[in-house]
């Protein structure tokens, strides 16, 4: 019963997002260009293919493992949990409600990682990764891509979680974020740069967002004096932020290597 | 027969290469750093299972229906000469797909509950519905200039980096300008806007263009039609904010 629910919602979501897009192009092939696609047959078929996988994988996630990650994330901000069995700790914690930062230990461990995995398994990142791959002739690595913006992502998260706890303000991250993209951006490759702003829009939508806003969430309704709203919100900032500045990073160092490489062999010869 | 089915378990197994790193996350953390069984392992499992199998229909039809249709319109587009149309599909591509998003009406709603608290708005449901309504199609139109500007610039081929770092510049002055509760959702309304649909199709558009337009590299103009959508939304729900309150 609840899983025809849940299906029944996620089909419906997905319908939504996928009407308008279906009437736009259908306007303007047949208003505006006027003319026939070839194989038009196999277009709608792959359409299909893509919406119905979508949705499918959205039934798995909603069934599986957002009930579990949102568990988890609850669990390891628990004051029995941060105290590790140590009960005068306990005893503090829940009298007072101060925990120090260093507690949330696991946490950060757990955003890193939770950031990380989510990333990879990211369908966008995924569909941009193959088109980069395909268009650069394999000059850049599906894999490599996705790897190093999952990077990004996990640092992103777990600086976001330590944000969360210490309640520094938001925006003295995002600024001195962007301040670093801009400089990376002055020394990158130019064949990245598009590539890698992409990145950071790309990395936020389906398996990370619902993932990261419980982890979000559970911090700061246990961080005493965090507002849910205010610091819940911001991660999701973080997470595409930081793959701008790990792809650009990657960008420079593999760039200089390969120049110091000619260098080398050019004394060599 | 046989090496259909030896086909499919190569591409089933590449697919699960992709959620294997979150199932060695989550299964470790449950049971070395919590310490506890999993409380619903059969919903986990099959879930994972629905995940495997979605994933790999998704990747199938991205190459085979989604991709191709990107490219050919483009193609088909930058035949017809008029640069209008081009930018209109644009506009209209990127409005109609944000105004419908499920993760843009959750925050606007939020956004709209917020500024009754702050008193910026008076307390209904009626003033916090068209508040939140605005402000979705704020973010939308947003969205749609995004793309139809960075349509303009893959066919002038004008380098991205002026425009992203031009817009940064805006959105740290008017972050210091902007109601501390809108910020967080100003920064985060950046990275919902693109579903999982949109960006492959606009990204086979940039690249479709790119190709087709003579004195373009698809990989150096191709790309950047995401950073454009993820970034104007920013500054207009900041902006959005200031006027508001």
């Amino acid at each position: 019963m609840d899983l025809i629910y849940h299906s029944a919602n996620v089909l419906l979501g997905t319908f939504k997002d996928v009407l308008p897009i279906i009437g736009v192009i259908l306007f303007f092939q047949l208003v505006v260009i006027r003319k026939k696609i070839d194989s038009p047959g196999r277009l709608v078929y792959g359409f299909f293919l893509v919406v119905i996988g979508l949705i499918i994988f959205m039934i798995g996630l909603e069934k599986g493992l957002f009930p579990l990650g949102e568990a988890m994330s609850r669990q390891l901000t628990t004051p029995l949990f941060l105290s590790n069995g140590d009960s005068a700790l306990l005893e503090e914690i829940e009298k007072t409600g101060n925990v120090y930062p260093s507690l949330y230990f696991w946490t950060y461990i757990f955003g890193f990682f939770i950031g990380f995995s989510t990333t990879i398994a990211e369908p966008a990142l995924i569909a941009v990764a193959m088109k980069a791959e395909e268009v650069s002739i394999g000059a850049i690595s599906s894999w490599g891509l996705r790897l190093t913006v999952a990077l990004g992502v996990a640092i992103g998260i777990a600086l976001g979680c330590h944000r969360i706890v210490t309640g520094t303000p938001l925006h003295w991250y995002i600024i001195a974020g962007y301040l670093i993209v801009i400089c990376q951006t002055y020394f990158a490759p130019r064949m990245i740069i598009p590539l890698a702003y992409d990145s950071g829009g790309v990395t936020t939508s389906t398996v990370t967002v619902p993932l990261v806003a419980a982890l979000g969430i559970g911090l700061a309704s246990s961080v005493p004096g965090r507002s849910v709203i205010v610091d819940a919100f911001g991660l999701i900032a973080f997470a595409s932020l930081f793959p701008i500045i790990t792809v650009l990073g990657y960008a420079i160092i593999a760039e200089w290597i390969a120049k110091r490489g000619r260098k080398v062999k050019l004394k060599k010869v | 027969m046989i090496s259909f089915l030896l086909n499919l378990v190569k591409n089933l197994f590449s697919v699960f290469l992709n959620i294997l790193p979150i199932l060695v996350v989550v299964t470790s953390f449950q049971l070395f750093v919590i310490k506890q069984p999993f409380p619903d392992l059969a919903s986990t499992i099959s879930g994972l299972f629905f995940v495997l199998i979605g994933l790999f229909l998704f990747i199938q039809g991205l190459e085979i229906g989604l991709f191709p249709l990107g490219e050919k319109m483009a193609f088909q587009f930058s035949a017809k000469g008029n640069i209008w149309w081009l930018l209109i599909f644009g506009f209209a591509i990127g409005f109609s797909t944000t105004i419908a998003e499920p993760a843009l009406i959750a925050i606007a709603k939020k956004a709209g509950e917020i500024a009754a608290e702050a008193n910026a708005i008076p307390h209904t449901s009626e003033s916090i519905a068209s508040y939140a309504f605005w402000l979705r199609v704020t973010v939308a139109f947003s969205v749609g200039a995004a793309i139809s500007v960075g349509v303009f610039r893959i066919v002038k081929g004008w380098p991205i980096h002026w425009f992203i770092i031009i817009g940064y510049i805006f959105i740290i002055s008017l972050t210091a300008f902007a109601p501390k509760e809108i910020v967080g959702i100003a920064y985060d309304s950046g990275g919902v806007t693109t579903s999982t649909i949109t960006v492959p199709l606009v990204a086979a558009l940039g690249v479709g263009l790119a190709t087709a337009i003579r004195g373009r590299s698809p990989i150096v103009d191709g790309f950047g039609l995401i950073a454009f959508a993820s970034l104007t939304p920013m500054f207009f729900v900041m902006l959005y904010g200031i006027i508001i309150y």
